[in-house]
């Protein structure tokens, strides 16, 4: 070994700017593993894309038979770009999480300096990132294929993006957080957990179509007034920004419950003594 | 029989002390009551068959679990409630636990460096790997390394933020005979340069015979011998540990063992 080791030179841990480098450390983490592997990354586009072209073209066809598919141009698009930025950021959030215990690195994680709010931070931050490889060049091809520039939305699109992606981060934390206390047997609640939104926050059709004892549900969802909030600019060209702050007071208070609940699921987990068996 | 030794610590805490540490998975004591405390610079083997209670005893340590009741304390920091307080000045080694497979073992060492602090962090790579023989490995993904070498980048990732106390579980188990004594080599010399405490797990009785100054044996979550190896293998009247292991192992168990 050396023999004139010196003592060693550790960064002051309370610091904002020792937890600013341990998220930073966690970042890059997960953007090597993104870079490591080009099927990885082009599996990020691969379902946005499949879907965007399926409704596409769907749209071309019905606004060729239907007179409201016609005046209704951009709506399916539309919303298959804001339903794959909420799906697409959940699985970034869970999947980068996953990558953990699919490589056993998570005892390591686990006892090194790195935080839960840290961790959590870190995966908030790669989930838009895999969103933004994902999703620039879908809408970019959207634009290309079927004229719809889904920035011709303006502020309504700041608007919706960010709801999307709180109420994303809500539902990885909570995902997550069940994978921590019961292991990889409950991996598939973290690839399913936001289809269970698709038929409720009503992403190809307005609440009024669901039956009146499920619409409080609905209406209990952040999603559901970014596509009422959707259908309202494409069909009669107003942004409605009580939607807007709707879905922004329920995605603060979800968003609390879904921490509250990985904190809660962590603890139960270092109960158990689930975190020391985890892996493939 | 536990054994209470004095603490040169000039007032600081310990490095180790556990006190009345129980874990109850179930109905099952995984560890039952046991006591010790650790001085600096000293080297203590865990010992004891599957399943008497080493790695739980290892993860209270490093507060991944959560005692029954009872505290693991590592420098004076309650590990179930205040871990956050040392752990940059701790670091693991286990073979049962990798390091990201697709990255490489240079982007590995960044990552944990980053994690734990580790200031002018690429001449602390470079060091490192010059000393653990990393040097020509560094831009090679880790899941394409053999297992000898994955365990220098395990040691690696273990000694880059120097730690004070080391735990190590089983630290050259499916190691060939020659990677197994250099990293043994290793070991003592990073100990007795920086006077770090270790604990070590190891079914392999000559590695704690050389290494250990110390042996806790555990049984069925009980501590049964604490004592130096020498003591213990003269106690038993054998000629080294691993007879002593295999005697306590093959005895029949006391009426009281049975009805725990």
């Amino acid at each position: 070994m050396r023999h004139e080791r010196q003592a060693p030179r550790l960064r002051e841990q309370t610091t904002l700017a020792a937890s600013a480098g341990r998220i930073w450390g966690m970042i890059l983490r997960y953007w090597y593993v993104i870079r490591s592997s080009w099927p990885r990354t082009a599996e990020l586009i691969y379902w946005p894309l499949v879907q965007m072209l399926m409704w596409g073209f769907l749209q071309r066809y019905l606004a060729s038979t239907a007179s409201f598919a016609a005046k209704a141009a951009g709506l399916f698009i539309g919303a298959v770009l804001l339903w794959d930025i909420l799906v697409r950021s959940q699985l970034g959030f869970a999947v980068a999480f996953l990558e953990d215990i699919w490589s056993r690195n998570l005892g390591h994680l686990m006892m090194s300096p790195l935080r839960p709010i840290e961790l959590v931070a870190a995966l908030m931050a790669v989930s838009f990132l895999k969103l933004m490889v994902a999703m620039v060049p879908v809408a970019a091809l959207a634009y290309a294929f079927f004229g719809f520039n889904v920035l011709s939305l303006g502020l309504a699109f700041a608007a919706f993006f960010a709801n999307l992606v709180f109420t994303s981060w809500s539902l990885g934390l909570v995902s997550t957080g069940v994978v921590l206390r019961w292991g990889l047997g409950a991996e598939s609640f973290a690839w399913l957990i936001v289809f269970v939104l698709l038929p409720l926050c009503c992403v190809y059709y307005p609440v009024a179509t669901l039956p009146g004892w499920l619409q409080p549900v609905a209406l209990a969802l952040p999603p559901t007034y970014v596509f009422e909030g959707l259908r309202a600019i494409v069909l009669e060209g107003s942004f409605v920004a009580a939607l807007m702050l709707k879905a922004f007071v329920l995605n603060v208070i979800y968003f609390g419950l879904g921490f509250a609940a990985f904190a809660y699921f962590l603890q139960s987990a270092r109960r158990h003594g689930t975190l020391v068996q985890m892996g493939e | 029989m536990q054994k209470s030794l004095p603490s040169p610590h000039d007032g600081r805490p310990p490095p180790v002390e556990v006190k009345r540490l129980r874990k109850v998975y179930r109905e099952v004591a995984a560890v039952d009551g046991i006591d010790f405390t650790l001085r600096e610079a000293a080297v203590t083997a865990l010992l004891g068959g599957n399943g008497a209670g080493k790695t739980t005893t290892i993860s209270m340590l490093m507060g991944l679990v959560i005692p029954t009741s009872g505290e693991a304390r590592v420098f004076g920091a309650d590990m179930a409630n205040e871990r956050h307080r040392v752990l940059h000045r701790m670091n693991f080694e286990s073979p049962y636990v990798d390091v990201p497979m697709r990255l490489t073992v240079r982007q590995n060492l960044e990552i944990y460096g980053r994690l734990y602090g580790v200031l002018d962090l690429k001449a602390a790579i470079t060091t490192t790997a010059e000393e653990l023989r990393l040097a020509d490995l560094l831009d090679r993904p880790y899941g394409k390394l053999s297992a000898g070498q994955k365990t220098r980048v395990s040691l690696a990732k273990a000694l880059l933020n120097e730690p004070e106390l080391l735990l190590l579980d089983e630290p050259t188990a499916s190691l060939d005979p020659d990677t197994a004594d250099w990293v043994r080599s290793k070991l003592e010399d990073y100990c007795a340069l920086r006077r770090a405490t270790v604990v070590l797990a190891s079914h392999n009785m000559a590695e704690v015979e050389r290494l250990a100054d110390r042996v806790i044996m555990l049984e069925r979550g009980r501590v049964i011998a604490d004592e130096t190896p020498a003591a213990l293998i003269q106690r038993f009247g054998r000629s080294n540990l691993e007879e002593v292991f295999l005697a306590i192992a093959r005895r029949a168990p006391t009426g009281e063992e049975e009805r725990r």
